[in-house]
């Protein structure tokens, strides 16, 4: 909206003339229904970690005081470190290649880094099942040209192959925005001086893109953490992290006690990395899109 | 081109074919003739889909996905825009908060939503229930539904309803005739991401389905973490059709919408 199509003085839109404004009237109602039936839900989950089997802190206790949780914690964290790491090296050439591109390349690589987040997820995961399985594609492929096979399927690798895969458009889009409004006479600049290419990319074109890098991973890091499907399927049951500990605590164990003080453990984790993302955005003045992040 | 270029679309094809390759394995598995997942199919035949379409279990997960999606786009429409619209037409604190809410749901892992439902549903004799189903997906797909309709109210130029008032409409009309057709760009794309969301959910579902009312992924999942049988190709075939079907439209719309402002 620009301040031309605005009327005098309306510097909030007319509001409140009949008690209710139109943000009464339209928003209101539906606030009220999100903190119902999302808001209410989560909370009843803290609550009866503090209330069963009864009152008190005992479950937040045993959380902080077994080897299991706390390796579980500790392996769900890693994993997602993993993960950020994972993306961060191999979205970094992809989207220099991408923000460096002609036009027709640029949407071909866009349609190809965003495809996965398209997919299904159920549909992504179980052909991750089909190329990764003991005689599966990748191993005729690898016999085929002489290498062993390898058994992937049910391993920590194969979360990351099928976790990284989706993961990769939210570390690349953020770093192709910022490389895009870099100016690349300024490393041309450096090389001129006198720099070799690879000094001139490592001391000025990197650390000019590092913003873009820094928020792709923030928000990588805290999609990691949600992931349940991926690896409930591709992963081993020995190696558990918290979303999918969560689950069995409740459905097949119904320990809603200790099952809350997994879930808030989690939600503390995932709140603790939105508080970092939010510092450093505004640290840095970036914008960060998390859109379309919840289901994966 | 140089040889630094070259190196670098060597690292990019390898990348590229790890993110596209998953999706071309899935449809050609599904006519394979064989009981096994072998890849590439030896034999082709139909009777994954055969064996899909006349499971009670299969299809009826489908008839589920398709009703649940179209009830809770249609829910999720109407709730998001009424909010965007409103929330366009206010700033401040009451935006950045009631923003912020509106789209929580995108952003917490959907296990511990789904821990919280299923707690409150046990109680409520709500899982495995319609209403349940449609609660629950209505919450996540609403944050869609926001930020596309937000993001076209953006470009809207609020004098046409003006000028819609003053020629002597009443808001709610003014709201139907002149607003609602101006964004329907943005709605239509919510609506389609609204259903996509639910079609494809699968975390929050498992918690609240039972073996009365399942939804297609969540059948999906039961059957892979059991046997594992080509009928699951078709299924996953299916969902791929449809969701990409929703997906170009959605598309589609949003860039009708650009050239369009």
């Amino acid at each position: 909206m620009t301040t031309a199509t605005r009327p005098a003085g309306s510097g909030a839109p007319p509001r409140a003339r009949r008690g209710l404004g139109p943000y009464g009237i339209l928003v209101l109602p539906v606030i009220l229904i999100v903190v119902l039936c999302f808001v209410v839900p989560m909370l009843t989950v803290l609550v009866r970690a503090v209330t069963e089997p009864e009152p008190g802190l005992q479950n937040f206790a045993w959380l902080f005081a077994s080897d299991h949780t706390l390796a579980l914690i500790g392996r769900t964290l890693r994993l997602a470190g993993a993960a950020t790491l994972i993306t961060a090296l191999i979205g970094y050439p992809y989207a220099y290649a991408m923000a460096t591109a002609g036009p027709r390349v640029q949407a071909i690589m866009l349609l190809v880094v965003l495809l996965p987040f398209w997919t299904s997820m159920m549909v992504r995961t179980f052909a991750w099942i089909i190329i990764l399985q003991n005689n599966g594609v990748l191993n005729a492929m690898l016999t085929g040209v002489g290498l062993p096979p390898q058994s992937l399927l049910y391993t920590q690798t194969a979360v990351l192959i099928g976790m990284c895969q989706v993961l990769m458009p939210f570390m690349v889009l953020p770093m192709v925005a910022v490389m895009r409004s870099i100016d690349m006479r300024i490393p041309l600049a450096a090389q001129t001086f006198g720099a070799p290419p690879v000094k001139a990319f490592f001391t000025v074109y990197l650390p000019m893109s590092l913003p873009g890098v820094l928020s792709g991973a923030l928000i990588v890091f805290i999609l990691s953490l949600g992931f349940y499907v991926t690896p409930a399927l591709l992963g081993s049951p020995r190696e558990q992290i918290l979303p999918n500990a969560l689950f069995n605590q409740i459905v097949d164990l119904l320990n809603w006690g200790q099952g809350g003080a997994l879930a808030v453990a989690l939600l503390v984790t995932v709140g603790l990395a939105f508080v970092l993302v939010y510092l450093v955005t505004r640290a840095l003045g970036l914008k960060v899109n998390v859109a379309g992040g919840a289901q994966l | 081109m140089r040889k630094s270029r070259i190196a670098l679309y060597a690292f990019c094809v390898p990348v590229a074919l790890w993110l596209v390759a998953p999706t071309l394995v899935v449809i050609p598995l599904s006519f394979t003739a064989d009981r096994s997942l072998a890849f590439p199919p030896r034999e082709f035949s139909w009777r994954w889909y055969e064996s899909f379409f006349s499971s009670s279990q299969w299809l009826g997960g489908l008839l589920n996905s398709l009703q649940i999606g179209l009830l809770v786009a249609i829910i999720a429409t109407v709730l998001g825009t009424l909010a965007a619209y409103g929330l366009s037409r206010v700033s401040g604190f009451r935006k950045t908060f009631s923003n912020s809410l509106l789209v929580l749901p995108m952003l917490v892992p959907s296990v511990i939503f789904g821990v919280g439902l299923y707690a409150l549903f046990l109680r409520m004799g709500l899982v495995g229930t319609l209403p349940g189903f449609l609660i629950a997906h209505t919450m996540l797909a609403l944050p869609y539904v926001v930020v596309n309709v937000g993001a076209v109210l953006v470009s809207y130029d609020r004098q046409l309803e003006r000028a819609a008032w003053i020629s002597g409409a009443s808001k709610p009309k003014a709201f139907l005739t002149v607003t609602v057709p101006a964004i329907m760009p943005g709605v239509a794309s919510g609506f389609l991401f609204a259903f996509i969301t639910s079609f494809d959910e699968v975390i929050v579902s498992m918690f609240i389905s039972n073996p009365y009312l399942q939804t297609l992924p969540v059948r999906m999942y039961s059957s892979l973490q059991r046997e594992v049988d080509p009928t699951i190709a078709a299924a996953a075939s299916v969902i791929m059709t449809i969701t990409t079907a929703a997906a170009l439209i959605a598309i589609f719309a949003r860039t009708r919408r650009k050239a369009d402002t």
